[in-house]
């Protein structure tokens, strides 16, 4: 489970929004997620804060192999 | 005590604008660096700064660091120190020059100057007509300033500590400080972190209110170690409202939804800003709209099961309107409020946005408390910038575009002064036995605590009670009875525990160590707010409607030892130019 504790606190971000969808994210969908998705996640993760919110709120296509994870941060 | 110390020239708390920006100026003159923080710097709060960073250069229309000054002097409803004041607005264009040399992508114009545009408040001649002074990149200029210093650190070595929190301050017996201690969020391990001086640049604390735009890792950590080591935290009843975030989330709606037709409605579906604002109604200005609302609530009219928020009504304009002249507003109300505003109401309350207050520094950086010599005595090796830090430039109130500027100029001249303060002084005095026994005994407690309080019930209560007592509109007799309930919330916040007692990625752990900070920032406000019988900036009361210049002239510093308070005078001398004495403050 240190994966999802690590993951948590990189949840942790500098706009409100993200702290709010990131929070809800962990909380519904995380645990279901496959390795693969995980490391999707992880990769999300590392982008920088406006380019995640601007994914998140669809304002921008993610690439295609992030895009089911995405479908579920959008989906909230 | 065999913890592990690293030594540093200077050691930093804070990764935003403030914390890199000062790092920057010391790293380039060779000193050794260390920069401690929570998140990844580019992932610090100063990256939701859309607006823009305030400069005087003059690129659009004419202008003058002058009228800035005098524009900051009347925003802050002259509770301003008037000499940083004009040290900052002086200093303005030069730090944002410097900035785009590091490489700041600002918007420009065609012939290759920086860009500038309109923001409220800032004016020509003297308040006369408004003048484009914000520099800005796009709507990310702190996203680019972040990742602009952050370039620039890398290239002279700054070392930076990512996901490293800092507890404590190493205060000795003189009142010399010697350093943070800290632990690192993905081990738990403990680390002194001993600096010849340490800069405090840890942002701002909105998260101590139910409704704010701050991010979740806003939580006063500096004030929090200011304040255990006994030092004061000063004005920190000046907190600057929103009227409209989303409730329960805190997301900004933007005014532009009542300018396009949009209005408020109570939860007997009536449109109260008739009453308080018969022309103007809903378009009045952001303080009126927002006192309003706070007396609906108050008054029992408040939408909800906790009758505690109100309703922004737009279905009237119809989707086609909403989607074309308000992009973003629908999808944001969906996403955080779970309503779509074509069909329902949005529920909206004012959300706390920024701390004026925090801890008192001059405007070299060094941070000052009273002492024998007079109020102001410099604390030897502690420095403050950035949000966290009481300059005082913003006053009781902000004007827009001021904090960036803030952050770049005090970051900055805090960063000189230590470097002055290094050449005169080799500050290398021992580590004192005791140098970490606060912080252990804190993690000590949260170890052995049992059947201890869930921290994010406590956390709850304490928002809850803020935004209830001590919320954007203040009433004599809630801010009692806040007063009373602040001190309960602090009591439960003691006995609080966790259940996850791991070490590595601890995020119950460091959020209970940040209820120990965002409780020291409740009392401070809610205390300096309940004594102070005034209207002034952003401190608003409906028991004491006007500005009191006779009484209220001065600064409030609140101690955590016995919930003191104390006051100490406004520097109403600027530094060269003549003062600007007090006049209405109106728009
Ligand atoms: C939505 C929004 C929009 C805004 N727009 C503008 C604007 O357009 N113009 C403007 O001038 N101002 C604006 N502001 C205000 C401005 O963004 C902030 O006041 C400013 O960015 C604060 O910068 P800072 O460097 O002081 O702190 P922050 O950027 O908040 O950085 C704090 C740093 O301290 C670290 N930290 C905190 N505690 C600890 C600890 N215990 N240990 C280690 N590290 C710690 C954090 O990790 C972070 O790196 C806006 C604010 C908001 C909320």
């Amino acid at each position: 489970m240190a994966d999802l504790d690590r993951v948590r606190w990189r949840c942790r971000r500098g706009l409100l929004e993200l702290d709010l969808i990131l929070k809800a994210f962990l909380e519904r969908h995380f645990e279901r997620l496959d390795a693969g998705q995980r490391e999707v996640f992880s990769e999300l993760l590392d982008q920088p804060d406006n380019d995640l919110l601007d994914l998140a709120l669809g304002r921008r296509e993610p690439a295609p192999r992030h895009r089911a994870v995405v479908e579920m941060l959008r989906a909230g | 005590m065999g913890l592990p110390v690293r030594t540093f020239d200077a050691v930093i708390v804070g990764g935003g604008g403030a914390g890199m920006r000062a790092a920057l100026e010391l790293a380039r003159a060779d000193l050794r660096v260390a920069l401690l923080s929570k998140v990844f710097p580019t992932r610090s709060h100063t990256v939701a700064a859309q607006g823009g960073v305030a400069a005087s250069l003059g690129n659009i229309e004419k202008d003058d660091w002058h009228w800035h000054m005098y524009d900051t002097v009347k925003g802050a409803d002259y509770l301003g120190d008037q000499d940083a004041i004009e040290f900052m607005c002086r200093t303005a264009p030069e730090v944002v020059y410097e900035l785009e040399h590091f490489g700041m992508p600002f918007d420009r114009l065609p012939d290759g100057r920086i860009y500038q545009r309109p923001f409220g408040g800032h004016m020509q001649e003297y308040g006369r007509n408004p003048v484009q002074r914000a520099c800005a990149a796009a709507d990310r200029t702190g996203h680019a300033m972040l990742h602009t210093l952050y370039q620039a650190n890398l290239k002279v070595h700054t070392q930076f500590f990512i996901e490293w929190m800092a507890l404590d301050i190493v205060r000795d017996r003189d009142g010399e400080v010697l350093g943070v201690v800290a632990m690192e969020i993905e081990t738990g391990e403990i680390v002194i972190f001993r600096g010849r001086c340490t800069l405090l640049a840890t942002g701002g604390a909105g998260r101590i209110f139910a409704s704010s735009t701050n991010a979740f890792i806003n939580t006063g950590d500096g004030l929090g170690m200011v304040a255990r080591a006994g030092l004061p935290l000063q004005d920190m009843e000046f907190f600057q409202f929103h009227p409209t975030g989303v409730y329960g989330a805190g997301v900004l709606i933007t005014e532009g939804v009542r300018g396009e037709g949009g209005f408020l409605l109570n939860k007997n579906g009536e449109r109260f800003m008739e009453r308080y604002a018969p022309n103007a109604k809903d378009l009045a200005s952001r303080d009126v709209v927002s006192r309003a609302m706070a007396t609906e609530i108050k008054e029992g009219r408040g939408a909800g099961k906790d009758a505690d928020h109100i309703l922004l009504k737009l279905d009237h304009l119809g989707s086609e309107v909403i989607n074309r002249r308000l992009p973003g507003i629908r999808e944001i109300a969906i996403k955080f409020a779970n309503v779509d505003p074509v069909r329902e109401p949005i529920p909206v309350v004012p959300t706390a946005h920024y701390m004026m207050g925090g801890i008192p520094a001059n405007y070299h950086g060094q941070v000052v408390a009273p002492g024998a010599t007079g109020p102001e005595e410099v604390v030897r090796g502690l420095y403050a910038a950035g949000e966290c830090a009481c300059v005082s430039v913003h006053g009781a109130n902000r004007l827009g575009c001021n904090s960036l500027l803030d952050l770049l100029v005090f970051g900055r001249s805090a960063a000189r002064q230590i470097i002055d303060d290094l050449k005169r002084n080799p500050h290398l005095k021992p580590l004192p036995d005791d140098a970490a026994d606060r912080p252990l005994a804190r993690l000590a407690r949260l170890e052995t605590q049992k059947d201890g309080e869930r921290v994010a019930e406590v956390q709850a209560e304490m928002r809850r009670v803020m935004q209830a007592y001590c919320g954007v509109f203040r009433f004599g007799d809630l801010l009692k009875q806040g007063v009373d309930k602040i001190k309960e919330v602090a009591a439960r916040a003691g006995h609080s525990g966790i259940g996850d007692k791991s070490k590595t990625f601890n995020t119950a752990r460091v959020e209970a160590l940040e209820l120990d900070n965002l409780i020291e920032v409740a009392l401070a406000t809610m205390i300096s707010a309940e004594a102070r019988t005034e209207s002034r900036g952003a401190h608003d009361r409906a028991d004491h409607h006007q500005r009191d210049d006779a009484n209220w002239m001065k600064h409030t510093l609140w101690y955590k030892q016995g919930n003191r308070l104390d006051y100490k005078p406004v520097h109403g001398k600027p530094l060269t130019v003549e003062a600007f004495e007090p006049k209405a403050r109106v728009y």
